[in-house]
């Protein structure tokens, strides 16, 4: 097999909701391929389904922080190699230490536990789009709508107090930017991290009926590792739903004809969120891994310790996985997309997710029948500089 | 057809009890699979379905 060298991860798009082009060529040609990483080491791309889902569900690929290349730069620089993880931050943790804290977890994110919150989150809907209304036309979908939304209810399952919400919300922010200098990040991070870790010290004192509690009273975990799952699920919980339903929301005012078949028809939501999840594959950049040995994978030998670089984004727009992959479609067979991840890893929080889109795009639709833009569609501002896709703003109308 | 689960392997992502919450169920300590019926007459095709989604390969269609 000829290797080419990609001297970089493909990142430009020309066109605001569809993956960059060279990923779809490169898809055909060579599903894993040859990249060079930012900080020089020489690693690979997968951009096949197929690929993707076989690196993410093999335990010989380590998602160790310490072991991670990142394909992306920060702030025009790459990113330094990260220490490994503190006690409690999972999601960069291999095997037996992952699945010990993620067990702790996953009892309270079933799909019952979901269900069971949805008046809850419809209520929270209601409030927002109330402001939206009271704000008027010309509102920023994004700041009155998308981001407070699930923001407020991951606050609420993790008991974070509305007013310490702000402080919260602006440095995860700054955590996904990816046009500042890791330094900086690094620092976003450290605040949100000393939040946590004051958040869960109050706890003892004043235990609430929250997950943070909840963890805390298992009796198994120190404050530290209480404070780190904390920590994930705050900022996994803030972004990527919030995410979803802004850029979601202007996917479907884009598509007319299917934004009216889900109105008439308001049962069609599930699988319309998973035809959104799949289309719009926001986590652009991710997801990646690390051979821990020498692995065979389509055609070639991925050596131990070097890094892959799987695209979420062309993985979900694999012909060979989704028919005509480049349409969106709130009718076609959208489940197993690779957006959510897949293996051991795969999204937590990702019912929780389902939910807040369910009940938040079914909601808008119903509240503003003719919410449309306020913006020509090209003047809206795209996230290209965010790890997480979207959009900055999101002016719309309404009568 | 029968289903087999592995609680061990299962990373809780509750895809199965999504797919058919009539032959799948999460326990609520752990959020692990829960096997409700292993020869899911009728059920067939969202079984294979549940299998193929489970991110964590914990279930096992044996035809």
């Amino acid at each position: 097999m000829t290797e080419t060298l990609y001297p970089e991860l493909p990142t430009t798009r020309s066109s605001p909701l569809d993956p960059p082009a060279e990923l779809g060529v490169l898809r055909e040609t060579e599903p894993i391929s040859r990249l060079a990483f930012p900080d020089g080491t020489l690693g690979w791309l997968v951009t096949s389904h197929a690929l993707a889902r076989e690196v993410l569900a093999d335990n010989r690929f380590s998602n160790r922080a310490e072991l991670q290349h990142s394909p992306i730069r920060a702030g025009g620089k790459p990113i330094p190699q990260q220490p490994p993880a503190k006690p409690g931050m999972f999601i960069n943790m291999d095997g037996q230490e992952h699945a010990k804290y993620r067990r702790l977890l996953t009892g309270q994110f079933t799909v019952r536990r979901m269900n069971q919150l949805i008046p809850r989150i419809e209520a929270i809907v209601r409030d927002h789009l109330a402001d939206v209304r009271a704000q008027g036309p010309g509102v920023d979908l994004v700041e009155a709508f998308a981001l407070p939304v699930p923001s407020m209810v991951i606050c609420e399952l993790l008991g974070v107090s509305y007013e310490e919400r702000e402080s919260f919300q602006r440095n995860t922010k700054a955590l996904f930017t990816l046009t500042k200098e890791f330094a900086e990040i690094r620092a976003a991070f450290e605040r949100i991290e000393d939040f946590v870790a004051d958040l869960v010290r109050r706890k003892h004192d004043e235990p609430g009926d929250d997950m943070l509690t909840g963890l805390i009273q298992t009796g198994e975990l120190t404050d530290e590792e209480v404070a780190n799952m904390g920590l994930l699920l705050l900022v996994a919980g803030h972004e990527t739903t919030a995410n979803m339903l802004g850029i979601g929301t202007l996917t479907l005012l884009g598509h007319p004809e299917q934004l009216a078949a889900l109105k008439a028809d308001p049962s069609l939501i599930d699988n319309t969120v998973e035809e959104l999840m799949r289309y719009l594959s926001i986590v652009q950049f991710g997801a990646s891994r690390v051979a821990l040995e020498d692995v065979e994978l389509g055609g070639v030998t991925v050596k131990a310790g070097e890094p892959v670089s799987i695209s979420v984004m062309a993985a979900n727009r694999d012909p060979a996985k989704f028919d005509r992959p480049e349409e969106f479609d709130i009718h076609r067979p959208a489940t197993g997309h690779v957006a959510f991840g897949h293996g051991v890893h795969q999204c937590l929080g990702q019912q929780l997710a389902r939910i807040e889109m369910r009940v938040g795009f079914n909601a808008l639709f119903r509240e503003f029948p003719d919410l449309r833009l306020a913006v020509p569609a090209s003047e809206v501002p795209m996230r290209d500089d965010m790890a997480i896709y979207g959009v900055h703003k999101l002016p719309v109308t309404f009568s | 057809m029968r289903i087999e689960v592995d609680p061990d392997r299962c990373a809780g992502s509750g895809m199965c009890a999504l797919t058919d919450p009539e032959v799948f169920d999460q326990s609520d300590d752990d959020g692990t699979v829960v096997l409700l019926n292993p020869t899911p007459t009728g059920h067939e095709r969202e079984a294979r379905e549940a299998a193929h989604l489970c991110p964590a390969g914990a279930i096992k269609v044996i035809e």
